[in-house]
């Protein structure tokens, strides 16, 4: 932006400079890249093209991406569209049920002053460093004596937890929502209920949006909890489903040669969602994420 | 704003009735408000994490045997887990790893944020959305695209060291699967990190450095006297994030598993070791007291982390 604005020959100048820096750039984005290119590459090829001895990282004489991506989706009965569908569910649930969890309890401990506010606060931020993994075992033995390992919302529930959303959504609203609006919101008799909807709210939507995308990614990524959670595979998110082909086809290394092609397509596919939201909504995370560390 | 009710409930002192009974009389007014605007975190909190770490305790000091049913041993599985090789190897190869990754992304991250908040062209922008990509995939996926690419079988390495007429390294076998797994996770989350140093970055006031520059300060100067110490809390708050990450570690290595057959055991890690004792042994008494140790053990390492770091209005 500022190389924009700057002087013909001064700009000049700079952008020599940068060159070796934007070499080095480029050789990132090569290495960032390379696992997306070989699967990019690799989908397209059947068993022959991956194990026949070709070049990895380019194309094979016989490009199939239909044929690959019509297996994917009717293999054992078409399950991999099952399993993309409940990422999603999973996914959207969890991640809007956390987020709203959390924009209301950052704006409770934000804006009002109540009987155990410090302590409750204390707590919160040291459960920020509780692990997540820890919680699974006895989450599932919590569940299997209620009955409900096995569902969804043995992956949804846990989900919906989200402490550090908690805190980002706090510190935003603390600047983000002038108590003198809030106020003037009362003054004119809007209910408390009322002046967090229509006011406080839409004040917060950037961070909002970045609690939900955090939230959305680390349930759609979530792989130890639904993992243990549930043993209908018919129930499984994407990643466990892909997990559980990978086991098979590593197993028997002869017979599961298959069912590689569609492990490989079946990667790239489930990963096109979040790339897309991550693409599209650029404007609104590239700003949010660094709620956290401003402060 | 609550002149009204400052004057209802209004103390005989009329010095401190200047600043006091104003709170005082919003906290009355808003107390109940405010845990209500909380309260259905609360319910979640207490449900899904408090309750399963107390029932983690709970469950860890019992043990269950063949013969004698299931009794109450206390601290009986701590002792046993600690002194249980296989879950110390396991812990120690996550602070062995902790402390060759952290630093290690670290350094990439901050490096690759400094040159992006150097270089505007539309390249660098490509190339911080390119960075950070990784960062949308499910480690699942992750691992695996990085098993594919190590694999003798239809990797790439094979034939790119061939070119130069080497053998290529095996980062699946049990010599370098430790930089094998390194590569991964850098790869995974330095550009998640670079972001947000990055973003830290733009939040510098440019004016400094148009100062620092009149006063004779290099580019470099620049960078590590007033750049690298500004950011320091989002510095921290990634070293953080980083350290209970990696020592929770189980995603990448139990994918890996299969691809590296032989080269990853079930106890390659505190949390595989968890879950194996749990889910494929049915041993959740011992399962518990491994996680919870685990937790301790993340909550140690933060809070001296946290105790060397300290600074001033900082996160947490």
């Amino acid at each position: 932006m500022s190389a924009a604005t700057m002087a013909g020959p001064a700009r000049r100048a700079r952008r020599k400079q940068y060159l070796p820096l934007q070499v080095l750039l480029g050789f990132l984005v090569v290495y960032f890249l390379i696992p997306f290119w070989w699967v990019f590459v690799n989908s397209s090829k059947d068993a022959a093209g991956l194990f026949g001895g070709g070049s990895a990282l380019w194309f094979a004489d016989d490009v199939d991406y239909v044929g690959n991506f019509i297996q994917l989706f009717t293999f054992d009965g078409g399950i991999y569209g099952r399993w993309l569908l409940n990422s999603a569910l999973y996914a959207v649930v969890g991640g809007v049920g956390a987020t709203l969890l959390a924009v209301s309890a950052g704006y409770g401990f934000a804006k009002f002053r109540f009987a155990g506010r410090r302590f409750s606060f204390a707590v919160l931020l040291g459960s920020v460093m509780v692990p997540a993994t820890a919680l699974v075992i006895p989450t599932f033995v919590m569940f299997s004596q209620l009955g409900i390992t096995n569902t969804i919302w043995a992956v949804i529930l846990p989900t919906l937890l989200n402490p550090f959303g908690v805190y980002l959504m706090n510190i935003y609203a603390r600047d983000a929502v002038p108590d003198e609006l809030l106020d003037a919101a009362r003054v004119d008799g809007a209910g408390e209920f009322r002046a967090f909807v229509q006011i406080a709210v839409p004040l917060m939507r950037p961070a909002i949006v970045t609690v939900l995308l955090l939230s959305v990614v680390a349930s759609w990524n979530n792989y130890f909890l639904p993992l243990a959670m549930l043993s209908d595979n018919r129930l499984f998110p994407v990643t466990v489903g892909i997990g559980l082909w990978q086991g098979i086809a590593s197993a028997n290394n002869a017979g599961g040669t298959s069912l590689w092609s569609i492990i490989i397509l079946g990667s790239l596919v489930s990963v096109i969602p979040l790339v897309i939201a991550f693409l599209t909504l650029q404007r609104y995370w590239q700003g949010g994420l660094a709620i956290g560390s401003l402060k | 704003m609550t002149v009204h009710t400052a004057s209802t409930d209004a103390p005989v002192l009329p010095e401190v009735r200047q600043r006091r009974p104003r709170r005082r009389a919003d906290s009355s007014r808003h107390s109940v408000t405010g845990w209500l605007f909380v309260a259905p975190f609360a319910v979640v909190f207490l449900s899904l994490l408090v309750a399963p770490l107390l029932y983690a305790l709970y469950l860890s000091m019992f043990q269950k045997s063949m013969i004698g049913g299931t009794r109450f041993v206390l601290f009986g599985n701590y002792l046993k887990a600690f002194s249980d090789p296989s879950f110390l190897s396991g812990v120690w190869f996550v602070i062995l790893f902790s402390l060759v990754l952290i630093p290690l992304q670290m350094i990439v991250s901050l490096a690759v944020a400094l040159i992006l908040d150097q270089v505007t062209t539309w390249f660098s922008r490509f190339s911080r959305l390119m960075i950070f990509l990784p960062y949308a995939i499910p480690a699942v996926i992750g691992a695996l695209m990085w098993g594919f690419l190590y694999s003798k079988n239809f990797g790439p390495l094979a034939e790119i060291f061939g070119m130069f007429g080497q053998t290529a390294p095996d980062f699946l076998s049990k010599n370098l699967i430790f930089f094998g797994l390194l590569n991964i996770v850098t790869w995974q989350w330095a550009g998640y990190y670079m972001i947000i140093i990055y973003a830290a970055l733009q939040g510098i006031d440019p004016s400094l450095y148009e100062a620092a520059r009149i006063d004779g300060a290099s580019q470099w100067q620049i960078t590590l006297r007033i750049k690298v110490p500004l950011i320091t809390s989002a510095l921290v708050l990634i070293l953080v994030f980083a350290l209970i990450g990696t020592l929770q570690f189980f995603n990448e290595p139990q994918i890996l598993r299969y691809l590296a057959a032989g080269t990853i055991g079930p106890d390659f890690t505190p949390n595989m070791y968890a879950y194996q004792q749990a889910f494929a042994l049915a041993n959740y008494n011992y399962g518990s007291a491994i996680s919870f140790a685990l937790g301790a053990v993340v909550f140690i390492c933060v809070y001296i982390f946290m105790f060397v770091t300290r600074k001033r209005g900082s996160f947490l």
